[in-house]
């Protein structure tokens, strides 16, 4: 698989303010890779400048292949870009505002007219297709901002926060957009401060915190990198409870349930050695359940520094 | 089609949605026609002739200096409503959203002038420049408005907000008022007569007023410069501020 979004050593600065202390990134084509962290962190500057709104100071990128300085227009063909401001045209209707980017990217009359027809029911806007954008709720507009940025058929796809400030219905919908477009073998690049978001949608995580990625991989990676993990336990009786307890003693139980909780990181090495003790102290268990970390455990365990200064 | 043409229809159809803007700016010539016409008239002296003849051509560069505010706001709605971020990303040409404005709004303010010197001719206008002359007042009014329209582009992309777009506004509606537009300038204070001999409007006007009514013209140069200068400062203006970094 090759590269949608290489990046590496990006840095940016707004005055003496360091905003991207130099971020390396790999994205690989066709898979969804969310950028995870607080608000300031310099997740919407890493989508303006890899989507050649604003330049970098430093460090490459390329994007769909194109050198992001060399090629801009080459990688403006590529991408599309929905931000965190709806990016509509207001005075103009629904279906004018998709004719609009049908026209600029010059897909044809009647190639423009399916095309846009197919959109506006995909995102179920068919109904308010004649209303001017202004009139729309937050969730239409958003909708309408997405499907204008897929009339050009990208191939990579910036999602800056797509979901802040919608209903959870209106969330629900457009996570379900972006894994059809994934399925339909898009890249997407996601940014969010939704921790469910990232672990609903991304293959792979990046969190950012001041400037710096402090961690990078897949959700259940990121989760098992901090600790908060625990293996619980549940005996049939009293007894055997009394018995586990002394074989763990960093073990925390619960009489009233009769299980009790084994730190541990529930990776397979640990459960097995785990197992092994139980057997060899012929402890007999009825159940076992492994709890990993949520992301808002990692995310808080990552960025408390960030917090604390 | 190019991306201009296109960006041209958008432009289009956001006047035709929002006619109210473009009342405005020819309501407010009319508006001032009327009153100076009529209140202002015997109180001024212009040295003969009719003072609505007199008048004509300063109403002319206020519709023009009406309409490039509205470019102004509209330019600067653009930027700040996100749209403009969109146009950025996308593989079309830069400037085409900025030419589309500057087209767009030219030929909706000599749309404008022709309304307002429509309500003049019912009012007692009575021009009397030949063809020629008449080709002169459109070409020296397309002038103009590129000028003070590329002017209103920079405006709206400095503005931080519509309301940063003001002093623009005050300063075109104010600048007629210090010239030959509505009084002869041999009437007013010193300095004042200093200042309407050296600023762009009284010679564009004396110009205007020259080819309407059939008199001198020898100001047409100067004017003529005038608004090259503009519309060159203006573009060239409007070009580096559209090429800096979206805050």
């Amino acid at each position: 698989m090759t590269s949608a979004i290489a990046v590496t050593g990006l840095r940016k600065s707004f005055g003496d303010k360091v905003v991207l202390d130099g971020i390396d990134l790999d994205v690989r084509e066709g898979t969804t890779f969310a950028l995870l962290g607080p608000n300031g962190a310099g997740k919407t500057t890493a989508v303006r400048i890899l989507s050649t709104l604003i330049g970098g100071d430093g460090g490459q990128a390329t994007v769909a292949g194109h050198d992001l300085v060399r090629e801009p227009d080459a990688v403006r063909a590529a991408i599309g870009v929905t931000g965190q401001f709806s990016a509509v045209d207001n005075l103009l209707t629904g279906e004018e505002n998709l004719v609009l980017m049908a026209d600029l990217h010059r897909v044809g009359r009647a190639e423009g007219r399916r095309r846009v027809a197919e959109l506006l029911g995909r995102f179920d806007l068919t109904e308010a297709a004649g209303k001017p954008a202004s009139t729309y709720s937050g969730g239409m507009r958003r909708r309408l901002d997405l499907a204008m940025t897929l009339v050009g058929d990208p191939r990579v796809i910036f999602l800056d926060e797509p979901t802040t400030g919608l209903d959870p219905r209106s969330r629900r919908t457009m996570w379900d957009i972006i894994r059809d477009l994934v399925r339909g073998g898009v890249t997407i690049f996601l940014t969010t401060q939704y921790l469910e978001e990232a672990d609903e949608l991304a293959d792979r995580i990046a969190v950012l915190d001041n400037g710096k990625l402090v961690a990078e991989g897949t959700a259940d990676e990121l989760k098992r990198s901090i600790p908060g993990g625990h293996v619980r336990l549940r005996f049939a009786d009293t007894a055997r409870l009394d018995a586990a307890a002394r074989a763990f003693a960093d073990a925390s139980r619960d009489d009233e349930a009769l299980t009790l909780q084994v730190p541990g990181n529930g990776g397979v090495l640990a459960l097995r050695a785990l197992l092994d003790r139980l057997e060899q102290a012929g402890i007999e268990v009825d159940d076992l359940s492994v709890h990993t970390p949520d992301l808002d455990d990692v995310f808080f365990a990552l960025t408390a520094k960030g917090v604390a200064r | 089609m190019t991306d201009a043409t296109i960006m041209l229809r958008r432009n289009v159809k956001h006047t035709l949605r929002n006619p109210g803007a473009v009342i405005m700016t020819i309501a407010m010539p009319v508006l001032l026609l009327l009153l100076f016409v009529g209140v202002f008239a015997g109180a001024l002296n212009v040295g003969g002739g009719d003072y609505i003849d007199y008048l004509v051509p300063g109403i002319l560069l206020m519709t023009v200096g009406y309409g490039s505010t509205a470019t102004a706001l509209a330019v600067n709605r653009d930027m700040t409503e996100g749209i403009i971020n969109r146009f950025r990303t996308m593989a079309i040409s830069r400037a085409s959203v900025l030419t589309g404005h500057v087209v767009g709004s030219t030929v909706r303010t000599l749309v404008g002038c022709v309304l307002v010197v429509g309500v003049a001719l019912l009012m007692g206008f009575r021009p009397t420049g030949d063809a020629v002359r008449w080709l002169g007042v459109v070409g020296l009014l397309a002038l103009l408005t590129l000028a003070l329209t590329w002017l209103g582009v920079a405006v709206g992309l400095l503005a931080k907000t519509a309301e940063g777009a003001n002093p623009f506004i005050l300063v075109v509606q104010v600048l007629p008022f210090l010239s030959s537009a509505f009084a002869s300038p041999e009437t007013m204070s010193t300095p004042v007569r200093w200042f309407a001999a050296h600023e762009p409007f009284t010679p564009i006007t004396d110009t205007l007023r020259g080819l309407l009514l059939g008199t001198d013209v020898d100001d047409s140069l100067v004017a003529v410069a005038w608004c090259v200068g503009l519309a060159l400062a203006g573009y060239l203006w409007a070009r580096v501020l559209f090429r800096r970094d979206p805050s």
